[in-house]
């Protein structure tokens, strides 16, 4: 090995940038392609300098657009090696050609998407509209909630992608600013545990084989298109979930920390449930704690993993609740709003008979605090009290002026 | 050390083996399939290769089968520079980690485009790999129009063509806009090599593709590409058109070396008039009435002006 390992503390305090940097140096990247964007440049910048002092090696390419960035992420991995890049935003939306062009060559590129609002207005701040723009990309998309969940589902990102069995790229999402500018303890794996779990990157159908010549990036029309499309939906359904239960499985038995398709909190005995993303799971939590000690049975459910969409794992978690809050971080735009659509999705159909609700917050980095919680989970158990929704479907919360809702 | 065949003739060029296959759904008298035979008949060396979306791309890698015998990849319009300078930099890091598979061979790197994947849509990302310095060639199949979505302008199509949407008509000449510099623009990046190349002249075109495959650094390629769809000539008229293309200097033959070194690498012995050029081709037709007679001699004149700064720049090494 020509780099340098690096001797990390047990606990080091990292933001979630800082952290998701250091994953992909213990990954041991042999391509990244990266544009700077707000807030995920710091990813890519702390790559940079691992590279400058010999922490790692490889390419580090710095093109001249996200769309770009991603041509030659598609262009290194079908060459054949360990490929991956970071952007946000804008940057995410200028992609989101190449996303498609990615998954469909079935290509396992990692890509950490630092969640931010898109423009107009332009804001530079964290929401889950980028997120929810991948959503049918064909990529597979874990969710990190604060800074060590960042750094350790990186490895689970490669991990999955690279199996043969999958072969589709994955997105690590973050929120911007508050979990990727927020340093924290974060408990670290020494470089070889880390290199260890995600293994010597195995190459499959490498253009840099050249005996052994392959044609990437076909044509097909009418007579073979839906087939492939089917193909790479029904390895999502099928084929990438198990592969993550096993990683998640592996992870815990390396560092100890326990990942799940969902993340329940206080579900056991729920009456009352938010189910959201990102760094508001964690404030729901505190606020799901100090609403029990007022009598209400408040729990939480985190989606981890955000596509495949675990649509089980989500039934069974809501299955006893009576009120469901879904709350979306991103304008629905004339719909009802990304989460409370898949949860009806998921519950049509069961034995439940919660009732479900959707909340419109946190846009532009708005804050979502504990007193919306509070008065959100209240109006969860008036409406468990009255045996139906006591207010319209959709609400927006913290937002000026009259109140917003509709349905 | 990179392999370049001797090539003596004609007939043994033609004959040697294929990394391109005959069986290709593009146009008969296109002149795409001969142009990227030439290229990679020019080398020996292993190849990685793309194609922009484009007439090549449609016809040559149609889902089962591909006329690829060397590594190809196809990603989208825009990409196919960034595409083989992506693979380029995997091939850079394996080296460096020594996880070549084959590490005693030293592939070349060559993407593909039509003029809309390269002057318009492409050109930043092309810029980009220009300007980053890597170890690759951009080929440009200059047939000057958007071919393969039949017949659009772009910014190579040339003033007074008829296209379809700069189309010829009671109160238009078709194009208004010369033709984009393209290889002025890309050598000005201080690129090692650039060059135009016409099919028609083979040997000079095997020069130049040899040239640009063994520098450092990136090489760029404009071909003359003539479309017998588009232009509106005979199919079995490909070389005719390119001959007069290159032999009224519509087409001139040079090559920028280090961004600022021009050779002129043809000079025609019997310059044919633009006029007989134009006269050949459909998409030129409506210059030939009386009104716009006069956007022929304009044509001529500016022939003959960039023929002159092009021996200019020659003759003063800048």
């Amino acid at each position: 090995m020509a780099f340098d390992k690096m001797e990390l503390r047990d606990i080091e305090v990292w933001d979630g940038n800082f952290a998701a940097a250091q994953a992909l140096r213990q990954c041991q990247i042999d391509v990244v392609a990266a544009y700077p964007i707000t807030p995920s440049t710091p990813i890519v910048e702390g790559y940079a300098k691992f590279l400058a002092d010999g922490y790692v090696e490889g390419e580090f390419v710095m093109v001249e657009s996200e769309h770009a960035a991603m041509s030659g992420c598609i262009g290194a991995a079908a060459a054949g090696g360990r490929v991956a890049t970071a952007t946000s935003s804008q940057g995410f939306a200028l992609m989101v050609e190449t996303l498609y062009q990615a998954s469909g060559m079935r290509l396992p590129i990692v890509l950490n998407v630092v969640n931010r609002a898109l423009a107009a207005p332009l804001n530079v701040n964290g929401d889950h509209s980028d997120m929810y723009l991948g959503r049918d990309s064909g990529w597979i998309q874990l969710d990190a909630y604060n800074p060590q969940e960042a750094y350790d589902l990186n490895f689970i990102a490669f991990k999955v992608a690279e199996d043969h069995d999958v072969r589709l790229p994955c997105m690590v999402h973050q929120d911007g600013f508050m979990t990727s500018h927020t340093a924290q303890g974060v408990k670290t794996l020494t470089d070889d545990q880390g290199y260890g779990f995600v293994g010597e990157f195995q190459p499959m159908n490498d253009m840099l084989d050249l005996d052994h010549p392959v044609t990437h990036g076909v044509q097909t029309e009418e007579d073979w298109h839906f087939e492939h499309k089917a193909r790479q939906h029904r390895d999502l359904m099928l084929n990438v979930t198990p592969k993550i239960q096993a990683a998640f499985d592996a992870f815990e038995k390396l560092s100890g920390r326990k990942y799940n398709m969902v993340e329940k909190y206080e579900m056991e005995d729920a009456d009352v449930a938010v189910v959201c993303m990102g760094t508001s799971v964690e404030t729901a939590r505190e606020v799901a704690l100090e609403m029990r000690k007022e009598g209400i049975k408040a729990g939480v459910v985190g989606i981890r993993v955000y596509r495949p969409f675990p649509f089980m794992e989500i039934a069974d978690a809501l299955k006893n609740v009576k009120a469901i809050g879904a709350l979306d971080r991103s304008s629905p735009n004339g719909a009802a709003g990304m989460l409370f659509n898949e949860l009806a999705g998921a519950l049509f159909n069961t034995d439940t008979k919660a009732l479900l609700s959707g909340y419109v917050y946190g846009l532009g980095g708005r804050d979502l605090t504990k007193a919306h919680l509070r008065d959100l989970y209240k109006e969860l158990q008036s409406n468990v009290d009255a045996g139906k929704v006591t207010t319209q479907l959709q609400q927006f919360i913290g937002v000026r002026g009259p109140k917003l809702a509709f349905l | 050390m990179s392999e370049m065949k001797k090539i003596k003739n004609l007939k043994e060029f033609s004959t040697s083996a294929d990394r391109f296959e005959g069986a290709n759904l593009l146009c008969p008298g296109c002149a795409h399939s001969i142009i990227v035979r030439e290229v990679l008949n020019a080398t020996n060396d292993d190849l990685i290769l793309s194609a922009s979306t484009g007439c090549l791309e449609v016809c040559t890698a149609v889902y089962p089968y591909t006329s690829w015998d060397a590594s190809w990849i196809h990603i989208g319009f825009e990409n196919g520079s960034t595409a083989v300078a992506g693979a380029e930099s995997m091939y850079k890091a394996l080296k460096t980690k020594g996880r070549l598979k084959q590490p005693d061979r030293k592939p070349k790197f060559v993407s593909f485009a039509g003029d809309g994947a390269s002057y318009d849509i492409g050109f930043q990302w092309i810029s980009g790999c220009m300007e980053r310095g890597h170890t690759m060639m951009h080929v440009v199949l200059d047939n000057e129009v958007y071919a393969n979505t039949g017949g659009q302008r772009s910014s190579s199509t040339p003033i007074g063509s008829s296209a379809t949407t700069s189309p010829a008509g009671r109160k238009s000449y078709g194009e208004k806009k010369n033709k984009k510099d393209m290889v002025s623009i890309m050598a000005s990046h201080g690129i090692p090599y650039a060059a135009q190349v016409s099919p028609n002249k083979w040997k000079d075109m095997v020069k130049k593709i040899q040239h640009g495959l063994s520098v450092e650094g990136p090489s760029f390629i404009n071909a003359i590409s003539a479309c017998t769809t588009e232009w509106k000539f005979d199919p079995k008229d490909t070389m005719a058109i390119t001959d007069l293309a290159t032999d009224s200097l519509v087409f001139p033959l040079y090559e920028i070396i280090d961004g600022h070194e021009l050779n002129i690498t043809y000079r025609p012995k019997n310059i044919v008039p633009v006029e007989e050029y134009l006269a050949a081709q459909g998409r030129f037709k409506h210059l030939f009435k009386d009104e716009y007679k006069y956007l022929i001699k304009e044509w001529q004149e500016r022939v003959d002006a960039k023929w002159a700064q092009l021996q200019r720049r020659e003759e003063a090494r800048v």
